[in-house]
Parts: structure tokens; sequence; C-alpha cells
């Protein structure tokens, strides 16, 4: 059960330096949505017995984080008539290196804390890699997109910790994150859409007017 | 279950406002769905219902301390929003009305969340509220603030979550049976065993460091409170007035609630140092740039953090410290809408917010000029408005518990911002206006619609200081042990 797990949770830690390492938008985006696909399979390997709202929430997961979300960027990345990152802040090779640094590193912080149920699983330090790989994309990336993508990538890494707790949070509480996620990025997705229209662009380096 | 309509009218106006097909009329739904919501308020502040355990939500001593402050913000600036929407005829009001009362509906159901879980859920609901209501005016400008806002604010939001997830886990390891109510949390953390201690520890450091940056960014404590400037000085200036007073009071009492937890774990001192750092360093990093800005709705906006370290530095002092703070959420959130109201005026008088091109308002609008410079002697501090009163007590109980570096510093912060305050509104009120600016101004019409909601802010900041009602100080005092009573 455990390896199985594991499995996924390493395929979920290559993903994030893949999409780290590319510079093409669209990659970036099947990067991030294939995680988040491989995310919402979890709950169902973590259950000792079915649940029909662990798997309402796993499919809503699925079709949310792997085809909503990637269809609205795609679409952003039509209207905006882009391809590449062109000048990240970070460069590719220096947030690779940081970014497989930080699993290094969350691989051998997740030995140190003391975990009960779940030792040995690489629960917390595939949640902990990703978290930072997504700020590393949030924070490195300058085209709109890049960063929503980044964001995307934060939260995969909040759901994987989230699953340590899938069988003490009551589920309505995790329905409501879901909910409260897919609107975020609905919101985002529409800001995206007036910044293209306004800015002609959805280049966050022209986002200067405001600064002291 | 008083407390549901405190949720439930904002949200059935809020669908209302949708199906309502009249723009003139259909800012009326604010005032109306506002005094509803005060008057419940008001009721249960006077009589507040008891809670029953293990409940989700509920009106217990901490939301009976805040939320009828929220409540009274959001009815007077709705008042506001009326006159103000008449004025700003030429955008469609439907979204923004939506918003509003979404995030009134959403504000009251985080500060009354028993829940870790639903106090997430409902935070996350009215961060996303707030992106519609920022940018109301459509201009480029204000696409870069949602923009900002909305990143800087998700990842804020994105770490609490985290944080939240760790506090659960960390429960979960220290015995607990999965429920994440703040009275069974904290419960579950007394008198630990030193192996159910070892395993849930390092897990309760995490999440505190985790929920206080997550939390304290949607707060805007310093250095997480990079967004607020450009928020506040592009949102029209009763957004601004809502989110200082309603949003960060929001985040200040989840604050509160995860330090009760932490508290109760035996990581009273933990808290209180963090408090206090970060509570200062917002402090005098606000005074620094309050010093520099030369924009007087950003002004608002650092002006904004400050109040939020002071509340920080108060919460870090412990006892009368957080009764200190409770009165500051009231007397400062009061006294900031009549700064963001009238600020809101002068701006539309002048066309512009930076003091290079903007000056003479005491020429322009007369009596909202006169109205923010009363406002600026207010959140400085200055006798008989409530900061004086607030602010007085905590810097007693900082010599008393004998904070005494804290004290000194937390006064040469407040007088560095009385440097940098005053020197912005003077700047703005005196002198000639530019003669860009006098078109603008004639057509600019100070009618009451606009004037009194400010000075009614005014009258509350003075009345809460100079009068405070004995039920509102019973309040903060059961708050107080409330939050202490399981340490």
């Amino acid at each position: 059960m455990t390896s199985t797990l594991n499995l996924f949770i390493g395929l979920a830690m290559g993903l994030n330096l893949l999409a780290l390492a590319s510079s093409r938008l669209p990659s970036v985006i099947r990067a991030a949505a294939l995680q988040g696909m491989v995310l919402g399979i979890l709950p169902l390997l973590m259950e000792r017995e079915f649940q029909w709202m662990v798997g309402l929430v796993a499919v809503g997961t699925i079709a949310v984080k792997g085809f909503v979300m990637p269809h609205l960027l795609r679409r952003a990345l039509r209207a905006a008539n882009i391809d590449r990152e062109v000048k990240p802040l970070i460069g590719f090779v220096p947030s690779l290196l940081i970014g497989a640094a930080a699993t290094i590193g969350a691989v051998a912080l997740g030995e140190i804390l003391p975990m009960r149920e779940h030792a040995g699983s690489l629960l917390v330090p595939g949640s902990f890699a990703t978290v930072v790989g997504g700020f590393l994309m949030l924070m490195g990336r300058s085209k709109a997109i890049s960063q929503v993508c980044g964001y995307l990538i934060l939260e995969n890494g909040i759901y994987l910790f989230g699953l340590l707790l899938i069988n003490s949070t009551p589920l309505l509480v995790e329905a409501g994150i879901l909910l409260d996620l897919t609107v975020a990025v609905f919101v985002i997705g529409i800001i995206m859409d007036r910044i293209q229209k306004e800015f002609d662009s959805l280049d966050t380096n022209k986002l200067t007017t405001l600064r002291e | 279950m008083k407390e549901i309509l405190l949720i439930a009218i904002p949200l059935l106006a809020a669908v209302g406002a949708l199906l309502w097909r009249e723009e003139r009329s259909r800012p009326w739904l604010l005032p109306v769905a506002g005094g509803l919501h005060a008057a419940v308020a008001l009721w249960l502040l006077v009589s507040p219902p008891t809670l029953a355990a293990g409940v989700w939500f509920g009106f217990d001593a901490l939301a009976r301390a805040v939320l009828p402050m929220v409540s009274l913000l959001f009815f007077i600036c709705s008042i506001y929003a009326v006159g103000y929407l008449r004025v700003r005829a030429e955008r469609h009001n439907r979204v923004f009305v939506f918003a509003l009362l979404v995030l009134l509906g959403f504000l009251s159901l985080a500060i009354q969340a028993q829940h870790l879980g639903l106090l997430w859920v409902a935070a996350e609901a009215a961060t996303l509220m707030a992106v519609p209501l920022i940018h109301f005016n459509g201009t480029a400008r204000a696409f870069e603030a949602s923009w900002k806002y909305l990143l800087v604010g998700g990842t804020g939001i994105a770490l609490s979550l985290l944080g939240s997830f760790c506090l659960g886990y960390a429960a979960l390891n220290a015995g607990g049976n999965g429920d994440l109510t703040f009275s069974a949390l904290a419960g579950q953390f007394i008198h630990l065993d030193a192996e159910a201690t070892k395993f849930s520890h390092p897990w309760l450091v995490a999440a505190w460091v985790l929920l206080l940056t997550g939390y304290g960014t949607k707060m805007g404590l310093a250095p997480m409170h990079t967004w607020k400037p450009d928020t506040y000085g592009e949102a029209p200036g009763m957004v601004g007035a809502l989110m200082a007073g309603g949003t960060t009071t929001m985040a200040f009492v989840a604050v509160l609630r995860v330090k009760q937890v932490v508290d109760a774990a035996g990581d009273a001192r933990m808290t209180q140092m963090t408090l206090l750092a970060i509570g200062l360093f917002s402090m005098l990093v606000a005074a620094l740039f309050l010093l520099s800005t030369p924009d007087f709705k950003r002004m608002l906006a650092y002006s904004s953090v400050e109040h939020m370290g002071i509340l920080a530095v108060g919460t870090a002092l412990g006892g009368w410290g957080i009764w200190a703070a409770l009165f500051h959420v009231w007397t400062n959130s009061l006294t900031k809408g009549a700064l963001f109201l009238s600020a809101g005026n002068i701006r539309r008088a002048a066309g512009a917010h930076n003091i290079n091109e903007v000056s003479g308002m005491a020429w322009c609008a007369p009596q909202s000029a006169r109205m923010f410079v009363t406002g600026m002697f207010a959140i400085t501090a200055c006798p008989p408005f409530g900061p004086f009163f607030s602010e007085l007590i905590l810097i007693r109980t900082a010599f008393t518990t004998g904070h005494i570096y804290t004290a000194v510093m937390f006064l040469i912060c407040l007088l560095l911002a009385f440097f940098g305050l005053s020197r912005l509104v003077f700047a703005l009120v005196d002198g000639r206006p530019h003669a860009a600016v006098r078109p603008a101004a004639a057509r600019m019409q100070e009618t009451a619609g606009v004037i009194l909601p400010p000075l009614a802010f005014l009258g509350c900041s003075v009345w809460v200081g100079l009068a405070t009602p004995p039920v509102l100080s019973q309040a903060w005092s059961a708050a107080v042990t409330l939050l202490f009573s399981t340490t």
C-alpha cells in the first residue's frame, strides 16, 4: 500500500522539477495538470474501504485540477498568443537546481519530523518539495500564466499534506476547500483576462505603476 | 438561532442584489441588509446566547467582542455606498453590491467560526469576494492592484491552509480524535505526556509559524503587508474602510483563536515573542514608509499596517494587553472608516492621490478636508478620540508588565507615524488648489450622503473612547477570559 502511494508521490515530485525546468508554457500547464490528477487518485489508494464521499472528492479533484483549470489556462494562452516564458526572474537552470535541493531537503526534513501513522511514507517530503516548487514558480516567473501554474503546484503540495488528515477531517471541509480553490482559479482567470485586455500582454513585468 | 441570521441576512440580500433589475435602486439593499445585520448583532451583544459544546460556529465571547463593530462599520459604509454609487452611476453596480453583501456574510461566518477548517473556508471566501470590489474603478492601476492582491493574498491563504493541516496533524499525534473545533483542539494539548509531546510539538511549532504568516498576510503585518498599499490605494474609499476594519479584524480573530490553542500546549512564550517581534517590526516599517510615501491613500494603508502591529503587540502582552487590543480593534476600525471615506471624497474632488498633484483641498472639499484632518489627529491617538484611550491602556500594560523597551519603541513608532501622517495631511489640505483640479472640484458636490457617514464614524470614535458602554468593556473582558481559559 505504502509503496504504491510513494510511487505516485514520487511521480508528483518529478513533475515539479519538470514544471520548473521547462520554458514552454503548454508543458508547464501539462505538468501541473498531470500532477493534480495524480494527487486526485491518492485518496482512493489510502482508504481501506471505498467511501462514496471520498470518491466524490477524488473525482472532483481530478476533474477540476486535471481538466477544467488546464483548459482555462490554455484558452488564456491562445488569447494572449504566447508560448514561452521569455525572461524569468530566476533562470530555468537555477530554479531547477533550487527545486532539486529543496526536494532533497524535504526528504531530510521528513526524516527528522516525528510521524506516527504515516512513518515511511513520502507524504510530508512530497508536500514540502511541491510547496517550495510552487513558490519558486510563483516568484521566479514573469508571465501571469506561469504564476498561476505556480499557485496550482503550491496548492497541490498543500493538498498532499491534507491527505495526512483524510481519516480525521470531515470531508465536508475538504469539499469546501476544493470549492474555494476552484473559485480562486476562476477569479484569477477573470483578472488575467482583464489584464490581457488592458495591458495587451500577460507579462507581469509591465505591472509596475504601483510602488513607492 | 439568531447567529445564523448574521450570515443568512447578507447572503439572501446578495442573491436579491443579483436578481434586482434596476441599477438606481439596487444600492438601497446595502443599508437595509446592513441595518438588519447591525440590529441582530446589537441584540446578540446585549443578550449573548450560550454556546453548545462542539458546535462548528456560534456567537461566542470573542465574536461578541468584535462582530458588532464589523456590523456597525458595514452599516455606516452601506449608507455612504448609496450616495457613492449614485455619483458613480456610469459603472454597473450589480457585482459590487453582490460582493459587498457576500463579504459581510463570510466575515460574519469567519468571526463566528469555531472550527479550524470552517474558519479557513470562510476566510478564503471573504478574501476572494474582495477582488471585484478592488477593481470597481476598472482602471489599469486597479487591475494591477487586484492581481497583486490575489497573488500575495492567495499565497497567504494557502500558507494558512498548510498551517491548519499542521495543527490538525499535531492534534492527531497528540492523541486527538480528529475533532477540529478550537475548544477541542485546545483541550487535546493540555497535560500531554512526554511521548505525545515529542510527536506533536514540532508540528505545533510549524503550525503556529505558518498560520501566523498566513493570517498575518491577511491582517497586513510586515513583511507580508505588500498588497495593502496597492489595494487600499486603488480600491474605492469605502472598500478600503471595510477591508481595514473588517477583513483585518477577521484575520486578527483567526490569529487569536490559533494562539489560544498553541498557548494551551504550553507554548505561550513562543507565541508572545513572535507576536511582539512581528508587531514592533510592522509598526517600524509602517512608520518609516509613512515618512516617505507621497500618496494619501497609500498613507492610510501604511497607517493600517501600523495599527495591525499595535494589535499584535497588545496580544503579545497578554491579559490587559489583549483587552486593549480588542478595544483598539473598535477604535481603530471606526476611526479608519472616517479617514477612508473622507479620503475617497477628497480623491474624487482632486482627481488624483499624489500630493505632488493635490493641494488646497480645504478650498475644494472643505467638509471632507476638515474631517480628514480630524481623523488624522484621531488615528494618531490624540484625545478625546478612541485610539488615545486604547493605546494608553496598552502602554500602561507594557509598563506594568515590565516591557519597558517595548513601550519605548512603541512610543517612538507612534511619534514617527504622527510626523509622517501630519506631513501628508497638511500638504494636502493647505495651499492653493492646482489649476487642473478646479474643474473636477466644481463637479464634486459634498452631499449629505457622503459627508454624514464619515462624520458618524468620527462620532463613534469619540463615543467608544470617552464613554465606553459597560456592555462593550464587559464583552472584551469575557473574550480575554475565554482566551485564557485553557492556560
